[in-house]
């Protein structure tokens, strides 16, 4: 299931009376953060879910608001082993200096929706990039492509394509990967 | 017995100094008057560092306003006087508030001491500023949303740690003399428990060996250390730090006895000064000068 989340419209009804686009301090950051995850909880519920956090109507994040809303929302996703997963549009540059200092100090990457399609952005290692572009390149993986113990080269796509689904930065279905935003 | 202090002539955070000195030496509850009938300029480091001085006394202090017209004009619609009358008997001729809108200040003089007041502060930065830094100050557009955001984060610092309310002001100057620019100045003052105990109310880590307000700077500052045992926390003004150096500005950051500062090539101030007299709480300066022509 595909839940949009706009966040200004979430901010705005998150501070009563806010005249502002602006996505700036902690407990602002952290009510914008409860208000999403109430709306996922029941989508959550059912299994997989795919939220697309929408940023064109906010104007400026600060460092506190990135880090409670997605470094929170993407590090309790994770630990709680959930399969969400989400892809973040209407990112500018004036939104990303604050979220790549929380996504680089908490060692996260998500993923980004952009004119030319979905990318991925914060900290990957090399074989992680690899495994991306090859992935959206072919705009699907199948397990079997790489079996396990085959040679080291093969080892090294499968464990990072791994991990790219563990961190839900990208999508398995029926034995074959695909990038997150694909589905969409 | 009443103390008097004359306020200096021209008043910014080095000046200020020679104020506290004389402070220093008058117990908690001693009658104090700031004498500031001869003071023609103040920074807004002055201005707010002043409400703090005002703040901060047991006993409320006498102030004296400037006597020169234009001085006593611009305090006035910077709002000193409106905040100073909370926590000094004001003595002298001083004028009415200035009507919302006249100030030709960028962010007059705003107490802030919660979530809602950072809102409005930013919000009001990004109404007002961005055309008169842009063309004034031919700061591009990025620079622009990240002096917002540093913005954002010096208010909050006071929410998070003060224990109380503080102040923010924000003007343009012309850096003739000294720099030969222009160049955009935050000054944030609060009179809470300052850096020092903030972080040492964090229960789940042990201080390092030496430990006072100086190293208690350079742990929040440089470090990016906060007295939450969350790992998210302490990234704003270590956030603030980097926007800053990007744009070739100045961030200065007094607290106690010891005061820290990122200095840039321009400037030739030094990066750490200790055993300064006591002052409560924390004073943040973010300098941010125009853009070189190239």
């Amino acid at each position: 299931m595909t839940n949009h989340i706009d966040l200004g419209t979430v901010l705005r009804r998150t501070l009563s009376a806010n005249l502002y686009s602006n996505l700036v301090t902690r407990p602002t950051g952290a009510a914008v953060r409860g208000q999403i995850e109430s709306l996922l909880a029941d989508t959550l519920a059912t299994g997989r879910a795919l939220t697309v956090i929408d940023f064109s109507h906010v104007q400026m994040i600060d460092f506190s608001c990135a880090d409670e809303i997605i470094a929170k929302l993407l590090m309790s996703h994770g630990a709680q082993g959930l399969e969400s997963y989400f892809v973040f549009r209407g990112m500018t540059e004036d939104h990303w200096d604050a979220i790549e200092t929380v996504l680089e100090r908490h060692g996260l990457a998500l993923v980004v929706e952009r004119d030319t399609g979905v990318e991925i952005v914060g900290v990957l290692t090399t074989q992680e990039r690899s495994a991306w572009n090859m992935l959206k390149a072919r705009g699907k993986v199948a397990l079997a492509d790489f079996p396990p113990d085959t040679d080291e080269e093969s080892d090294l796509v499968r464990d990072a394509l791994e991990g790219l689904f563990r961190r839900r930065l990208i999508m398995r279905a029926n034995d074959m990967y695909v990038p997150v935003g694909e589905l969409a | 017995m009443t103390t008097v202090i004359k306020v200096p002539p021209s008043l910014d955070e080095n000046t200020f100094e020679q104020v506290l000195e004389h402070v220093a030496g008058i117990p908690e509850d001693g009658k104090m008057l700031l004498d500031a009938r001869h003071t023609e300029w103040a920074s807004p480091y002055g201005l707010t560092a002043l409400l703090t001085l005002g703040q901060a006394r047991r006993t409320r202090a006498t102030f004296a306003a400037p006597e020169n017209d234009k001085t006593l004009s611009y305090w006035s619609r910077s709002n000193f006087f409106y905040y100073a009358a909370d926590v000094f008997e004001l003595t002298g001729v001083v004028p009415k508030r200035a009507a919302a809108g006249e100030s030709p200040v960028l962010l007059p003089i705003t107490p802030v001491a919660g979530s809602e007041d950072v809102h409005q502060v930013v919000g009001h930065i990004q109404d007002r500023a961005q055309q008169i830094m842009a063309k004034e100050l031919k700061l591009d557009p990025k620079a622009i949303v990240g002096f917002a955001m540093v913005l954002s984060e010096v208010c909050q610092n006071i929410i998070e740690h003060a224990g109380q309310g503080g102040w923010v002001m924000v003007q343009t100057y012309n850096w003739q003399q000294r720099l030969g620019r222009r160049v955009v100045v935050i000054s944030v003052s609060d009179a809470g428990v300052g850096f020092r105990k903030s972080l040492e109310s964090a229960t789940h880590r042990p201080l390092p060996d030496r430990w006072d307000d100086a190293a208690a700077l350079e742990a929040a500052l440089i470090r990016g250390v906060s007295r939450f045992r969350d790992p998210g926390r302490g990234q704003g003004l270590a956030g603030a730090r980097k926007y800053i150096g990007r744009w070739d500005g100045k961030l200065s950051a007094r607290s106690g006895t010891a005061r820290i500062a990122i200095v840039p090539d321009w400037d030739n101030d030094v990066p750490l000064v200790e055993q300064l007299p006591y002052f409560p709480g924390a004073q943040i300066q973010v300098t941010i000068p125009e853009r070189a022509q190239r």
